[in-house]
């Protein structure tokens, strides 16, 4: 059974979000990128698939700049067995991702889709959802636990509440939460191995996907600053301010 | 036990020092028609996320080894337009030294603001364009030695060790990399370099190394107060009695540089590097550039600054330090990274010719002092040599006169060599025999906290993993840093990794140490008055993430 994970390159979970002083948008100068967190889990999940000997190839794959063969590489030395990376412009929309994905994904023929449940840049929540539509395939999202058994898929899910269970045909796609798993490190060894394993290009041409913007970034802001707090002398103080300043009593 | 992989040079840290020493062992495996495995591995997450430098940039070692620096785009963007020296008197008022009466080390007519990060960035392009491995995130934490004392390699950390010593799910233990040869690249005060000092009496002769701590933000200031290339320097305020002393530089993108280097013999334990530095943005002279501007990023730094009195021996068996772990750095320009890249261009040299033609037996050490004692490298250091004792023994105003003397009149070539041979951590006076010092609290505008800062060097480390920062006696702290000197570590510290704190009312006090907060600066291995603390490597891709720093 073949897997095809996806990856995408975002600013690292670590760095303090920066507004450009123009407010056209985050400031990514000179700032650490690394692969987006949920997609860390979804290779962990499709590598776990592997070792457990029931995918027999695990293909990443990333749509942005050159740039995101750094995440690709990373994913093949988490253990994916090839990357493609789909050479668009950084930040398409979720919908151009999807039908990119969509249209490699004819030419690949997978069994199982896994993607991260969001990116942690954007935090659209979109592609996986879209892409399953446009494959007409069934989806599981914010997967918490995936077990396969013969052509039918499992997947547990955390909903307000408790745990929903899904049972899915192949061809599937889930999404990944945060509990699905924790990710390996990357060894030394298969950091070198992954320099050498097969990363393939292709252009949305080639796909024949014409991209096209559906939407327009119009201002990004950062969050208002927290004002400092003041002490109160008594209660009837506190009450005072609560009902009358802040309005919520 | 652990797998190995063999290399035929491993380096320790992606620095200037280190990559300059692959870039330079693949240049000439190129020329000779020959292959090299080449090496290095980085503690930092990514190449250039634990570099942090002022940084005016002298471009002589560059130049050397890429003399086609400009067609590759090394990011080199802001030429030096001025320079200004003051010597701040109170939080007022400042003088401003003549060009005149500025030691000619200090003027930077063909230098660059830049930032180290981005020029380490950019020298980690080259080096795999060059086919060097380079490894972020894997953090050197052993020395492996053959059966005769030679060093055999290093020995990457265990990934995934809980606080407790057990093994997490996703453990992976570490890896050997063995090496004919090792370069030691870490920066000053490297965890390993200090083990080798030890192992092999490496400054046996040396004067006592000297150190500062180099505190630094970034800011993005208002464009009409920017003016590229602007270089100003300065000491005193709010300094007095210690040395030390601040830069302010204009890069690119309306950004500045401003930061505080604080000499690490001061006395008085009451002293506060960081609440210090956050006290002399209030100054005009600095304030100036930065009203109205924003914060972007933090971090800090110790530097080695003994120079040529403290160097030791470079070499050992199986390998040589390069850079500040050997303690390149001149301390008359301020500026180590040149003298970085040229003694990684030296070690590279000397490495190169001891694999190709190892049968002879070369003795490393004595070849690189040849090549090192024929370099500018070498001249340049002896003629800096009297710079930081004289500072330190005539203080600043004598001091500095007695330097714009010796520059100008013998140009530091003649036979008095001063000396200072006492190491810093025995410099510290108790609380009894020191003045108090009040620090203003913050304003949130212009100085701020050290939580708030720690925050914006972006630094992090995996929760649940061994302190990374060992305590030889854990009670000393309390039972005699306590008395003695309040605990210096909780004032020295820039990140606010030391507390001592009462966790409820009448339960004693105890230290706590913050290691997550761990900005990788080396300051507490240096300066803790009974070299109680050892600071080691936490897991790899720990610590700060600084961007263009």
């Amino acid at each position: 059974m073949k897997v095809l994970v996806t990856v995408k390159r975002v600013i690292d979970y670590n760095v303090k979000v920066r507004v450009k002083a123009d407010h056209s948008d985050v400031d990514l100068a000179n700032v650490k990128m690394a692969m987006n967190p949920f997609c860390e889990i979804a290779v962990e999940a499709a590598i776990r698939l592997k070792e457990a000997g029931i995918a027999t190839e695990v293909v990443a794959v990333s749509v942005g700049s050159a740039s995101c063969q750094e995440q690709l590489r990373t994913a093949l030395a988490l253990g994916a067995d090839r990357a493609i990376q789909i050479d668009t412009p950084d930040n398409p929309e979720s919908l151009e991702v999807a039908k990119l994905l969509a249209a490699l994904i004819q030419a690949e023929q997978p069994s199982l889709v896994i993607t991260g449940k969001q990116a942690i840049d954007t935090d659209n929540n979109q592609t996986g959802q879209m892409l399953a539509a446009l494959l007409d395939w069934p989806q599981a999202t914010f997967a918490s636990a995936i077990s396969l058994s013969g052509e039918q898929l499992e997947v547990t899910r955390e909903v307000d509440g408790g745990l929903q269970t899904l049972s899915l045909s192949l061809p599937a796609l889930v999404t990944t939460d945060l509990r699905l798993n924790e990710p390996r490190y990357a060894s030394l060894p298969n950091i070198m191995k992954a320099k050498k394993k097969p990363l393939e290009v292709k252009t949305p041409a080639e796909l024949g996907v014409s991209l096209k913007a559906h939407t327009r970034l119009i201002k990004v802001e950062a969050p208002a600053e927290r004002q400092a707090g003041i002490k109160v002398d008594s209660v009837e103080a506190l009450v005072d301010k609560l009902r009358n300043q802040a309005r919520v009593i | 036990m652990r797998e190995s992989m063999e290399f035929d040079v491993v380096i320790v840290g992606a620095g200037p020092a280190g990559l300059s020493a692959a870039c330079r062992l693949m240049q000439q495996a190129a020329e000779a028609g020959q292959s090299l495995e080449v090496c290095v591995v980085e503690k930092g997450s990514e190449v250039g996320a634990h570099i942090l430098s002022g940084a005016v940039f002298e471009r002589r070692a560059l130049e050397e080894l890429f003399p086609d620096w400009q067609e590759r785009g090394a990011p080199l963007n802001t030429a030096v337009t001025e320079d200004r020296l003051y010597l701040l008197r109170d939080e007022q008022q400042a003088l401003r030294i003549p060009d005149a009466l500025v030691p000619p080390s200090l003027h930077n007519p063909g230098n660059h603001v830049i930032s180290l990060g981005n020029l380490v960035r950019w020298l980690g392009e080259q080096a795999e364009a060059l086919g060097v491995q380079i490894f972020p995130g894997f953090a050197a934490t052993e020395v492996l030695y053959h059966e005769d004392g030679r060093v055999k390699g290093v020995a990457t950390g265990d990934m995934g060790v809980a606080a407790d010593g057990s093994h997490k799910h996703g453990f992976t233990p570490g890896i050997e990399l063995h090496a004919r040869y090792t370069l030691f690249a870490e920066g000053c005060r490297g965890s390993l370099g200090k083990q080798l000092i030890q192992q092999f009496d490496l400054n046996a002769g040396a004067d006592a190394q000297h150190y500062g701590l180099g505190i630094k933000e970034l800011w993005d200031i208002d464009p009409a107060l920017h003016q590229p290339g602007l270089v100003v320097h300065g000491s005193g305020w709010p300094l007095q009695g210690e040395s030390g002393g601040f830069f302010l530089y204009h890069g690119d993108n309306h950004q500045v540089v401003v930061g505080l280097i604080v000499d690490l013999n001061y006395h008085n334990p009451h002293l506060s590097p960081f609440e210090a530095f956050q006290q002399l943005k209030q100054h005009p002279v600095l304030s100036a550039y930065l009203s109205g501007g924003k914060r972007l990023c933090y971090g800090a730094r110790a530097i080695a600054k003994g120079g040529f009195n403290s160097l030791g021996k470079a070499g050992f068996p199986g390998g040589l330090l390069i850079g500040c772990e050997s303690g390149t750095l001149n301390f008359a320009k301020i500026k180590g990274s040149h003298t970085a890249m040229k003694s990684g261009i030296l070690a590279a040299e000397t490495v190169f010719a001891a694999l190709t033609q190892e049968a002879s037996g070369t003795d490393l050490q004595a070849d690189f002092s040849a090549r090192f004692q024929a370099s500018w490298l070498y001249q340049e250091l002896y003629q800096a040599r009297n710079f930081g004792p004289a500072l330190h023994k005539l203080g600043s105003t004598l001091g500095g006169a007695f330097n714009l003397l010796e520059q100008r009149l013998v140009a530091g070539k003649w036979p008095l060599t001063l000396h200072d041979r006492q190491a810093d951590h025995l410099q510290l006076q108790t609380l009894q025999e020191s003045a108090p010092i009040r620090y203003p609290k913050p304003d949130g505008v212009l100085s701020f906290d050290r939580l708030s800062s720690v925050f914006l060097s972006n630094t992090n480390h995996e929760d649940n993993q061994p302190c990374h920062l060992k305590l030889a006696d854990p009670d000393l702290p309390l039972q005699e840093n306590l008395p003695l000197y309040d605990e210096p570590a909780q004032r020295y510290c820039p990140a606010g990794v030391y507390e001592v704190i009462r966790a409820e009312d009448n339960t004693p006090l105890r230290l706590q140490i913050n290691s997550q907060n761990c900005v990788h600066c080396k300051t507490c291995d240096i300066k803790d008055p009974a070299q109680n603390i050892t600071w080691t490597c936490p897991e790899g891709g720990g610590g700060p993430n600084y961007p263009n720093m």
